[in-house]
């Protein structure tokens, strides 16, 4: 992988053959307990939330998945959340705070769900309260983007106090066909784009947009690896003080 | 061969022409569609015909709602890593266009004896576009505005991250979140003032993160790019789906306010907030 161009990377990170968000999660953790709904009016199936353990420590979840065929992946509207998805976030981070355990997002979009009814739902009003819940969750935070990380619909859970990226990922402010269309007018340009972008997680980690990058995992059986990182870091989140644990984050994404 | 009797004028000529002509007699409305005297807009730059308040510049904006105003971080610009060569070209055409160093102004202001921090975005810079440099202004105006005690207010107007950048204009909506949070934490009031247009990354963070979200009358707000949902639902969007008046019928502003009444109506809003638990 290690001469694969940016656009290669682009691809892989949107692959059919991703893990999905579900099996990530069945993998990292022993017993998974699914959250519907917002509580205010709806469910969308884009958004995963969830109580589990993880080396037997409680952990909230909540992560924004596809779907694994064509039909789930158009009840997921391909992995893009409504205002209601970013709802149901906001409320399982909330109740992570009410009930001190760390949250654990898992992070697979190409960006918030554009419609008539999503804006009409407030799609940026939905996105700037997540901003703001996780620049003062009281918990240990950590985002991991396993596959796509599109723009402001990604960054409303990439907020942790880490963020790491799956080998075959990207995390970028818009997608490259889209960054062609607006700069060159011509969407058949994206891998040139993806090019100039700074998207693919060995440059952000250059950039020092995320603390690191974990190699890939396809099945659940192979999540071994990742769980140990994953539990000895919010171990180490969780011994801080809650004080010491904001402070640091929001010195975090001051240095941007 | 006859004699050509009308020799058409260059391109250096027609310029200077134009500079000879007074500015536009006419302006058409983008809301109304009616042409109205350029004259009537007034300094003010609204619609006589339906309250629609064009893009101002910052400054126009600023004299509007302050009796004083005290810029800060007026050399603040984009930063050198960023050397691609067409971007750093649009910018030193920004510049020169808006005198200007960036998307936003900021500063402390005060209006009929009260201060509060004031940052002003300009859609003639790079379509008020938030780059890492935007971000850094609005970051310390917070963190002023927090340490000094005082409301912010904003007045937004963006097309949203400047692509350009990269992850590094996604990340502002973060950096600027967190400087909301601590000015909040603080029991300080921020008041947004939606101007058209303020759409994507702009709109999902401190556009809409206000205690009170104000808009002028009109104005788009929105997220999404009409163009990028017309592709994804292959429908056309109603006309008026991301016009102010939506927004405060879905309950996502709070009021919307004609250009004329809007230094009033700032300086009781000012008035009706105590500011925090240890305002003097
Ligand atoms: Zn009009």
């Amino acid at each position: 992988m290690n001469k694969a161009t940016a656009y290669q990377q682009v691809q892989a990170a949107r692959s059919a053959n991703k893990i999905s968000i579900q099996e990530l999660i069945d993998g990292l953790t022993e017993d998974f307990f699914e959250l519907h709904g917002d509580r205010q009016r709806d469910d969308d199936p884009a958004v995963i939330a969830g109580l589990a353990t993880i080396e037997s420590r409680p952990i909230t979840i909540v992560g924004i998945q596809k779907g694994q065929d064509i039909a789930a992946n158009q009840a997921r509207h391909f992995g893009c959340a409504t205002p209601s998805g970013y709802r149901k976030a906001l409320r399982v981070m909330r109740q992570a705070e009410q009930l001190h355990q760390p949250v654990l997002a898992l992070i697979n979009t190409p960006g918030a769900y554009p419609g008539v009814e999503a804006e009409y739902q407030g799609q940026g009003r939905a996105i700037a309260d997540c901003l703001l819940a996780g620049q003062k969750l009281k918990v240990p935070f950590l985002s991991i983007i396993v596959g796509e990380g599109g723009s402001g619909g990604a960054l409303a859970l990439a907020c942790g106090d880490q963020v790491w990226m799956f080998a075959n990922s990207t995390y970028s402010v818009l997608s490259p066909e889209g960054y062609a269309t607006i700069l060159w007018k011509d969407s058949q340009r994206a891998a040139e784009a993806a090019e100039q972008m700074r998207l693919t997680p060995k440059e952000l980690l250059a950039d020092g947009m995320i603390e690191r990058i974990v190699p890939e995992v396809t099945t659940a059986a192979d999540c071994g690896e990742l769980k140990g990182a994953v539990a000895a870091t919010l171990k180490m989140l969780a011994a801080q003080p809650v004080a010491t644990l904001i402070k640091a984050r929001q010195a975090r994404y001051r240095k941007f | 061969m006859p004699q050509r009797k009308f020799q058409a004028p260059t391109e250096y000529q027609l310029a200077a022409r134009k500079d000879q002509i007074p500015d536009e007699l006419l302006t058409r409305c983008p809301v109304c569609q009616q042409d109205c005297y350029t004259q009537d807009l007034t300094e003010l730059m609204i619609c006589p015909n339906c309250d629609y308040g064009f893009r101002l510049p910052a400054w126009q904006r600023i004299r509007q709602l302050t009796t004083t105003f005290e810029e800060l971080d007026a050399v603040v610009t984009v930063p050198e890593r960023f050397a691609d060569t067409a971007y750093r070209e649009k910018i030193k055409r920004a510049k020169a266009t808006t005198g200007l160093n960036e998307s936003v102004v900021t500063g402390l202001a005060t209006l009929t004896g009260q201060s509060f921090g004031l940052g002003v975005m300009d859609a003639h810079f790079m379509m008020g576009s938030l780059g890492s440099a935007t971000g850094e202004k609005i970051t310390r105006l917070f963190e002023t505005c927090t340490a000094k005690r005082l409301p912010v207010v904003m007045v937004t107007a963006s097309g949203g991250a400047r692509m350009q950048e990269g992850a590094a204009a996604l990340m502002q909506m973060a950096k600027i979140s967190s400087a909301v949070v601590q000015h909040r934490d603080a029991g300080l009031l921020y008041v947004t003032i939606l101007t058209d247009p303020t759409t994507g990354g702009v709109t999902a963070s401190f556009a809409m993160q206000g205690d009170v979200v104000l808009s002028e009358p009109h104005a788009l707000i929105g997220f999404a790019g009409r163009r990028v949902i017309e592709q994804t639902i292959q429908q056309t969007p109603p006309a008026d789906f991301q016009r102010a008046e939506t927004l405060l019928e879905n309950g996502w502003l709070d009021q919307i306010v004609t250009r004329p009444q809007l230094r009033l109506t700032l300086a009781r809003l000012l008035k009706l907030t105590s500011g925090g638990p240890s305002h003097e």
